[in-house]
């Protein structure tokens, strides 16, 4: 059994961003950590990997700075090799990305490709179900468990009004949620071996996509309305008039 | 002439809210495009939902009636919903961005090899054109964006619009010949776990109580939380934190990652507000905040603070609460 999972690098949620000159993009010289969802995803391979007797692969695209996350976040945690495709991420739209994945997934052919269900900077939750669609496989969104059964991944799945199981026929796509599991910390001897893991490197044009266009584009940034602090009340009284006649609400 | 093809959602064949949500922004959206809308149903059994929809404007409103489509399994769905774009001439597919839009509408873009704008907030001009407003990086920058295939996929986030108001007028309903394949999907339905309340949902409550990490408990959640929206008559919500620890079900999870709401009233109690909760709840009309402390994120963004342990500073509020509603 082969698992393929991502590794995508994403500015911390606690950076001050800062839109660049040009209005489309964000200055880029922020922090950056691994997406948490890819965190649960890697989790989940590793688990899922130790149940199976799997070969687990991590996948990153990006600048050459994403090798960092893919050995420090998946490599360093136990993940057996990864992979790098080299590309301007801020040209990728999530149709190329998946692209991408497609092409990485033909070459390898895994079992099971497990993603974040989404990355916590462009928000568009879209990868995974595109890199499905476009493989003809199953998928399984939101997972919040995963047990590989024979020929089939059981899935519970984290939507609106409750959980949904599913069971889907491997190969299959499966995105993590953030109750999937807790993710490991690496040992200093997993950082260690990290170092000497096999991290493929790929050019874009190994890849031979059809097409390099993306289909979505950023026009313009701009900042939110912001909201200002209001008052503090002194007791429940005085909150109460506020809702009632001020703001009118209650 | 172009033509915006809405997904619809529906509950124990109920049209749910967010139909009517997604319905607002294909108005506005065909407003800029000169487009007309057609509206899909896909399901088994669901021939009063159809009918229900018809008083809102559109051409025709096609019913994929199907054992097969019972439930929302993404490649059956997003096949079916693709072939029915195809025969109405559909160049805009849109649902809610709902789990079930989030789910299945990226795989109709591929089918289609349409572009897919997630989540949109607004429908804006650009200097290209017609395009989207969506928020990215928990909504602290919007991002005004364009699709630049001929076909567009979109979701639209439902507390963003208002629900679409009916305007008369009849739409054709006409039965779609659907032909899922459920057996080339390799998808099986095992089952559905439903959070059991009779209180409104979140994404249709115009008063959201939720609680955070501070109630300590899922004692403490309910002892807090239940009361005073019991005593409001609205929906419970939740931090993350509170969810990860078991306070209460995974779909009360408000922010980035979980749900966006924006109701009327909006008390956040003990919740301390990190950026990701803040991104579910912050345009929410006014923000009542119950903590220890008023100094934390939730207090940036918050008209009202009230300092207090919730264990105490509730009870009094629903008792003052139900003496109010009595006095009329």
């Amino acid at each position: 059994m082969k698992i393929l999972v991502t590794a995508k690098r994403v500015t911390d949620p606690n950076a001050k961003l800062v839109i660049d000159d040009d209005g489309s993009w964000i200055d880029d010289d922020v922090e950056y950590i691994l997406n948490p969802f890819c965190e649960n995803a890697v989790e989940a391979a590793l688990q899922i990997a130790s149940d199976n007797d799997a070969e687990t692969i991590a996948i990153g695209i990006g600048d050459e700075e994403v090798q960092r996350y893919i050995r420090q976040g998946a490599l360093a945690r136990g993940v057996d090799r990864g992979i790098h495709v080299d590309a301007e991420e801020q040209e990728l739209d999530s149709d190329l990305i998946a692209k991408i994945l497609k092409a990485v997934v033909e070459r390898e052919e895994p079992d099971m490709v497990l993603l974040g269900k989404q990355a916590v900077d462009g928000d568009s939750n879209q990868v995974g179900q595109l890199l499905a669609e476009m493989l003809g496989w199953p998928q399984a969104t939101f997972a919040s468990e995963v047990k590989v059964e024979g020929a089939e991944a059981i899935v519970t799945r984290e939507v609106d009004g409750g959980l949904e199981t599913l069971a889907v026929t491997l190969p299959a796509v499966i995105t993590a949620d953030l109750r999937l599991n807790d993710p490991r910390y690496a040992s200093l001897a997993g950082i260690m071996k990290a170092k000497k893991k096999p991290l493929e490197e790929l050019e874009l044009d190994d890849l031979e996509l059809d097409d390099e266009e993306p289909k979505v584009r950023v026009v313009k940034l701009h900042e939110p309305a912001g909201r200002s602090a209001g008052v503090v009340v002194a007791d429940v009284d005085e909150l109460l008039q506020k809702l009632t006649t001020e703001a009118r609400v209650l | 002439m172009s033509k915006i093809l809405v997904i619809a959602e529906y509950i124990d064949g109920v049209v749910k809210k967010a139909t009517l949500t997604t319905l607002d922004m294909a108005r506005q959206l065909a407003d800029k495009k000169g487009a007309d809308i057609d509206i899909a149903v896909l399901g088994s059994n669901i021939g009063g939902v159809a009918s229900a929809l018809t008083g809102y404007g559109a051409g025709t409103i096609y019913v994929a009636d199907h054992a097969e489509l019972e439930h929302a399994l993404a490649p059956t769905w997003a096949k079916v919903i693709a072939d029915i774009a195809e025969e109405a001439g559909a160049d805009v597919i849109a649902a809610s961005a709902s789990t079930l839009g989030k789910d299945i509408l990226p795989r109709v873009a591929a089918r289609l090899e349409a572009g897919m704008a997630s989540d949109v907030v607004a429908v804006v001009d650009t200097d290209d054109g017609p395009g989207f407003r969506r928020p990215m990086w928990a909504g602290a920058l919007l991002a005004d964006v364009v699709i630049d295939t001929d076909t567009w996929v979109v979701t639209a986030r439902g507390s963003a619009f208002d629900a679409a108001p009916a305007t008369g007028g009849e739409s054709t309903i006409e039965s779609f010949a659907a032909e899922p394949g459920l057996g080339a999907s390799r998808t099986r339905f095992v089952k559905f776990d439903g959070t059991k309340s009779d209180r409104p949902t979140l994404d249709e409550a115009d008063i959201v109580v939720a609680g955070g990490r501070g109630l300590k408990s899922a004692d403490g959640f309910a002892q807090a939380v239940e009361p005073l929206a019991d005593a409001v008559g609205g929906a419970i919500g939740a931090s993350r934190a509170a969810v990860d620890d078991g306070f209460c079900p995974n779909d009360y999870q408000i922010g980035q990652t979980g749900k966006v709401v924006a109701p009327q009233l909006y008390f956040a109690v003990a919740i301390s507000g990190a950026i990701q909760h803040l991104a579910g709840m912050k345009n929410s009309k006014v923000i009542v905040a119950i903590n220890t402390r008023d100094d934390e994120p939730i207090n940036k963004v918050a008209d009202y603070s009230l300092v207090g342990d919730a264990f105490t500073v509730i009870p009094e509020l629903c008792e003052k609460i139900a003496a109010l509603k009595a006095a009329g």
